[in-house]
């Protein structure tokens, strides 16, 4: 049965259309057989005609991960993973031999795209934005690859990475994320398909946002991308990573790495839309987004800033972090995390300040509706030679409706007395004499709690790139509907 | 435009509107008086629609229209517009943003396309000029560390913006000074023609020497007790209301 087919029988069991992007496209798959062992790791290595140290390392972490527990710390109720209920591998097959231009892209995947509002032929002209489109675990499309390697930029997908410029992987990959950090970071260590890899190099202001949008589209396909971005000394690069998932049945598993490492002076702005299928008003089928992200600002004054917008999955498990190595250096976290129906999130930030002068800063806006529950959980530690660093935090949640629940887990450890950590914390319902007074000047019940919503994450959804925010905004407002009234 | 009858209506088991008929027509303005807790203000709720209220018996025509049929929204975009006496802060929202996403749910239920960028710049320009709006202020977060006449002059803004065929104004002047009282008279004033009405809320006479009213209204213990023409607002800023609703009753 063909995909689509397959998808609209789902969707109609579910009786469920209001995933506005819930659709799949028509690509026949190639796939080794379901299941997690070692033969697997060696196909996947294999299909991506990897050198040997990539499989040792693979081949490392998978032995890794058979020993360690799945981390249990977070406020979530996690079903019971069967690992080897998973497609670890899956890639369309128009893809053998890689394209050269969009043009030889499959028009099916292109549609897709478009639907998703993302018409890629009109981002290289009109936006300026490099996109790296991941599609099922391979990168289809590289855009503006040229201007940016005049510029001495490497932006490309990792597998091409591994074997144009092993160097850098080596030197990098795993060097922020041990593969022995948790289970999932192991997980994803030994089976990744796919994902970014960008260096900018010493003294190189990247002049476009880089972009990739990740979509998980073939069934029971984990996804397990791997991003690393380096920015050499005085270099600065923004890249925006947007996530849209179809309708599907089965709990999908998704366990990203992310690294980032900012050398001296450099700075690394990561900005995030999240929207995973959420699974429907029961939760069923949605994603399971475990995610480890991690930056690290190894220089003098670097920065590194994460900002995201988390809207979808059926639970998500994240936690961007800065390490603050590099005498003052800064990390900032910017977060809104929406949750509704039967959503759950478990999501924060880890700011380790080791140098001196370092300064972080923390505002995460949760908001729950429906059943949901919503957890931010957040570290910041100051390590004893971190004198006179400082750290802010902001934590407000907003409840809407009755059954829904916020939790703020703020943990903060201090070996230096010279240093500064502010908490600040909120956690309000939704205001009903300002939905009365939205709707009394002619707006309907969603659009004034999309606007009241919004209006409550300003402070984050503005550190978001323009196009991106538009964007965002629309999806704030989409996730909540059916919320009130 | 509307015809309030025998209206009776409870706050969790508690009566607070007991039998008010009030008529108003096209082009007319009516003042409603009354002390504390006369039910003034959950007379201008109830006709917005808001939640809490419940009728124990009563009608209230509105165009035609059984207004309790309609909801919060749909009142509002027949028309139906309530300057608030505590306008609401709605913090990281501008102000100019509200005002054209105001616009645009009427014009949307009008079956009209969303106002030309340029058209609301030139519109909101002149209208806040009028009000002795800044533009500065309509950057700013809607309501948030505005002054008290400068939320009540923003009230008028949107009620100028909003163009409504009925105009409920619940103590507008409270909190004014006497500059500001004159501006948003003079902004409601110039909104005043022969087809929309307005239903002033006072505790004062004082604003209805700048907003000439057609009806003035007493109400005392959730229903009107005496009605006549502006003639009534000079007695009672004379007599008092206890006087008054004594000699009515």
């Amino acid at each position: 049965m063909a995909a689509t087919e397959q998808t609209i029988k789902q969707v109609n069991k579910l009786g469920n259309s209001d995933y506005k992007y819930g659709f799949s496209t028509d690509v026949d798959d190639i796939k080794p057989p379901k299941g997690l062992n070692e033969d697997i790791v060696k196909y996947i290595s294999s299909q991506k005609n990897e050198p040997e140290w990539m499989l040792d390392w693979r081949l490392k972490a998978f032995s890794v991960f058979n020993k360690m527990p799945k981390p249990d710390w977070a406020k979530l109720d996690i079903p019971d993973i069967d690992f080897q209920d998973y497609y670890y591998y899956s890639s369309p097959k128009s893809l053998k031999d890689k394209p050269k231009s969009l043009d030889e892209i499959d028009p099916e995947i292109l549609k897709t795209y478009e639907k998703l509002g993302i018409p890629i032929k009109e981002q290289e002209k009109l936006a300026g934005v490099a996109v790296d489109v991941v599609f099922d675990s391979v990168s289809v499309a590289t855009t503006y690859k040229k201007q940016l390697s005049e510029l001495g930029i490497i932006f490309c997908s990792i597998s091409e990475a591994t074997k144009n410029h092993p160097e850098l992987v080596k030197k990098y990959l795993g060097s922020v994320i041990p593969i022995a950090d948790h289970s999932f970071a192991a997980l994803n260590s030994a089976v990744f398909t796919d994902g970014s890899f960008v260096y900018i190099p010493e003294g190189v202001r990247c002049p476009v946002e880089l972009s990739t949008y990740f979509r998980i589209n073939a069934m029971n396909t984990g996804q397990f991308e791997r991003t690393l971005i380096i920015a050499d000394k005085n270099s600065y690069v923004s890249y925006l990573e947007g996530c849209t998932a179809p309708m599907r049945d089965e709990s999908q598993l998704h366990a990203a790495n992310v690294e980032l490492v900012a050398l001296e002076n450099a700075e690394i702005k990561y900005s995030t839309v999240q929207n995973w299928y959420p699974g429907d008003s029961e939760g069923k089928g949605g994603i399971y987004n475990f995610v480890t992200k991690r930056g690290a600002c190894r220089g003098n004054n670097s920065k590194i800033s994460w900002t995201q917008v988390e809207t979808g999955s059926a639970i998500t498990w994240k936690y961007p972090s800065c390490i603050l190595q590099g005498d003052n250096s800064k990390g900032e976290f910017y977060s809104v995390a929406i949750t509704n129906n039967r959503q759950q999130a478990d999501t924060g930030t880890k700011m380790i300040h080791i140098g001196k002068n370092t300064s972080s800063k923390i505002i995460s806006k949760g908001i729950s509706a429906g059943k949901a529950n919503n957890t931010y959980r957040g570290l910041v530690n100051i390590q004893s030679k971190a004198s006179n660093s400082r750290n802010f935090t902001q934590c407000d949640s907003l409840l809407i409706g009755n059954e829904c629940g916020a939790h703020t887990v703020p943990y903060i450890e201090s070996s230096n007395s010279d240093s500064m950590v502010e908490h600040e914390a909120t956690t309000s319902k939704i205001n009903e004499e300002q939905l009365f007074y939205c709707m009394q000047r002619g707006l309907n019940s969603e659009d004034a709690v999309g606007l009241i919503v919004n209006g409550f994450c300003k402070e984050v959804l503005q550190h978001l790139p323009m196009e991106f925010a538009v964007e965002a905004q629309k999806l704030v407002a989409i996730s909540l509907e059916g919320s009130v009234g | 435009m509307l015809n309030i009858k025998d209206l009776h209506v409870s706050i969790e088991g508690k009566k607070i509107l007991n039998g008010l008929n009030l008529s108003i027509n096209k082009g007319e303005v009516h003042a409603l008086m009354g002390p504390n807790g006369s039910g003034k203000s959950t007379l201008s709720y109830f006709l917005s629609g808001k939640d809490g209220y419940e009728i124990e018996k009563g009608s209230i025509d509105y165009n035609g229209k059984n207004l309790l049929d309609l909801e919060v929204d749909e009142r509002a975009n027949e028309g139906l517009f309530l300057a608030f006496q505590y306008p609401m802060e709605i913090p990281g929202v501008q102000t100019s943003f509200f005002l054209k996403t105001a616009i645009n749910s009427k014009r949307k239920h009008q079956g009209l396309p969303e106002i030309d960028a340029l058209e609301f710049a030139k519109l909101i320009k002149s209208q806040a000029q009028e009000l002795d709006i800044s533009s500065d202020m309509l950057r700013r977060d809607l309501n948030v560390n505005y002054s008290g006449g400068e939320k009540k002059k923003q009230e008028i803004l949107q009620m100028s913006l909003l163009n409504p065929a009925m105009s409920i104004l619940d103590e507008t002047d409270s909190g004014l000074d006497i500059d500001a009282l004159r501006i948003v008279s003079e902004g409601v004033n110039k909104l005043r023609n022969k087809d929309n009405s307005f239903l002033v809320i006072t505790h004062y006479q004082r604003l209805l020497n700048y907003i000439k009213p057609d009806y003035v209204h007493i109400i005392a213990d959730g229903k009107i007790v005496k009605s006549g023409d502006f003639s009534l607002a000079l007695e009672l800023e004379e007599k008092g209301y206890e006087e008054i609703s004594k000699t009515a009753q």
